[in-house]
């Protein structure tokens, strides 16, 4: 039987290693469409998705909305700004109104932890999480996760160290979670203020300097320094930070072997990476990029199923 | 238990491919600008060896390509839990002669979701169907052009094309589902 997924993706801590391995096969076809000349097939013909982004986002809403088009459904951006959630209209209401003009899916991106399933368990609608407050970018999961099979051919035993800002990072724990179900060892390096307490209890091992990370790991996953977050005297300073866990050619260069860089951007060049890592040889942030479009899709793709009795059918892929 | 009967052995099967090829190139006449476009699954595998034929008795190299047409399927939006996608790779059709290989042709709905995806690659001078097998059942106005065996098949049988790539055999086979008299025993 295969693997399909439920009404909504909130998190990877709730799929199965078959569940992920099932958007991640999937995503593989779909990278070739982007590819084309007519960059678009009819697979969610008369779907109209509502991308709801509560918080500033770039990179994730126009991913998604790329991956939408590309999958020939309608799509609605709102945005708290300039919207009736700037008047004081709830999340549920706002959600409300918006399937009563009778939509099928919701992007939802929101600062609180938990916005998503929220929603899920209110609404009809497909709900996607496009990251929820500290919570869980799942997305952003999936595809570091491709970034790295692509480079690696396997994510089974990878060494793979998260560098940064752990505590405020909803790109840490998805990506926590779907590694070590898919049989990766995963490490976290950050100041002590910047990792959440008792980490270790999620599976993953503690390496306190940087230095350390670079001798282990066989790809460093560098998240931003979430600036925006950071009002509670976190870090002494911006240079401070960068002397010591800045990830350096310096640093690279005493690695035993070459390290595959990735990055959720957008990045703080100078800060977290310097710049001639980020565009350094090993860096895969691009490649990261391209294939977010594939991940949204596959996701897009197998969430917007319909009638379950049918599967059966369906996985068989009979002749017709 | 359901009744199986071969429609075509190895053999069978390998002299029908052989008329099948060359009468791709008296139809397309010649191999100038073909493409052979197999549909996935065992499309795919048929294509190959079509051009592997076609390049021996011509002396070329056929240009070929495979086609996943799950995200054209006009059926997604109800068969629940999604259909696994394979892999598409087309060149470029523009101003070519495309064959489409399929091993059976049954409704129609692949070939005019194969047709549709095409489309999306350029605009073919011209495009052909050629499949192993045509069992019958039409539900859209579509004909083959090169046909390697016909079959009257009955709308809850099956018709199974094994290739010795995936299947560790080449036959093609009819699977009957049981009668009533047969499932009273």
């Amino acid at each position: 039987m295969t693997a399909a997924l439920g009404k909504d993706l909130v998190g990877l801590e709730e799929l199965s290693a078959e569940q992920l391995q099932l958007i991640l096969d999937t995503a593989e076809p779909f990278k070739e469409v982007s590819e084309r000349q007519i960059k678009k097939v009819p697979a969610l013909r008369g779907k109209t998705i509502v991308n709801l982004f509560f918080e500033a986002s770039t990179r994730t809403r126009i991913s998604f909305e790329f991956a939408e088009k590309r999958l020939s459904a309608d799509t609605v951006n709102v945005a708290s700004s300039g919207s009736s959630v700037s008047k004081g209209e709830t999340l549920v209401d706002t959600a409300r109104n918006l399937e009563a003009m009778r939509i099928d899916m919701v992007v939802i991106r929101h600062g609180a932890s938990g916005a998503a399933q929220f929603l899920g368990r209110r609404i009809r609608s497909n709900v996607i999480n496009a990251g929820d407050g500290k919570h869980e970018h799942p997305t952003q999961g999936l595809l570091d996760m491709l970034t790295l099979r692509d480079k690696f051919g396997r994510i089974r035993g990878l060494k793979v160290a998260i560098c940064g800002d752990i505590l405020h990072s909803r790109v840490a724990r998805s990506n926590i979670w779907g590694l070590l179900k898919l049989g990766a060892e995963v490490a976290v390096c950050g100041p002590a203020s910047l990792l959440p307490r008792n980490v270790s209890e999620l599976g993953v091992t503690v390496l306190p300097r940087i230095e350390d990370a670079i001798q282990w790991a066989d790809a460093l996953n560098v998240l931003r320094l979430q600036l925006e977050r950071m009002q509670g005297g976190f870090l002494p300073s911006l240079r401070e930070y960068n002397r010591v866990f800045g990830v350096t050619t310096e640093r690279l260069a005493r690695a035993p072997k070459d390290l595959v860089i990735l990055h959720p951007g957008p990045m703080n060049r100078g800060v977290e990476i310097d710049s001639d890592v980020a565009d350094g040889p090993h860096s895969v942030i691009l490649p990261q990029v391209t294939n977010g479009v594939a991940v949204r899709m596959a996701v897009l793709y197998l969430l917007a199923g319909g009638k379950p009795d049918l599967a059966v059918r369906a996985g068989r892929g009979e002749e017709r | 238990m359901p009744d199986r009967t071969i429609l075509l052995d190895d053999r069978a099967l390998g002299r029908t491919l052989a008329r099948m090829a060359t009468e791709i190139v008296e139809r397309a006449r010649g191999t100038d600008d073909l493409v052979l476009v197999g549909v996935q699954r065992r499309g795919v595998e048929l294509a190959d060896r079509l051009k592997r034929l076609i390049d021996q008795a011509e002396g070329g190299d056929v240009a070929v390509g495979k086609l996943d047409i799950t995200l054209y399927r006009d059926d997604l939006q109800t068969i629940g839990p999604r259909p696994v996608v394979g892999e598409t790779r087309l060149p470029d059709l523009e101003g070519t002669t495309v064959v489409i290989v399929d091993d059976v042709l049954y409704t129609g709905r692949t070939v005019r979701a194969a047709l549709d995806e095409c489309a999306d690659f350029g605009r073919p001078r011209r495009i052909l169907l050629c499949v192993l097998i045509d069992r019958g059942g039409r539900e859209l106005p579509i004909q083959a052009d090169i046909v390697g065996t016909t079959a009257t098949a009955a709308p809850g049988d099956r018709v199974d094309v094994l290739v010795s790539e995936l299947d560790g055999r080449d036959a093609v086979e009819l699977v009957r589902q049981s009668g009533p008299a047969e499932a009273a025993r």
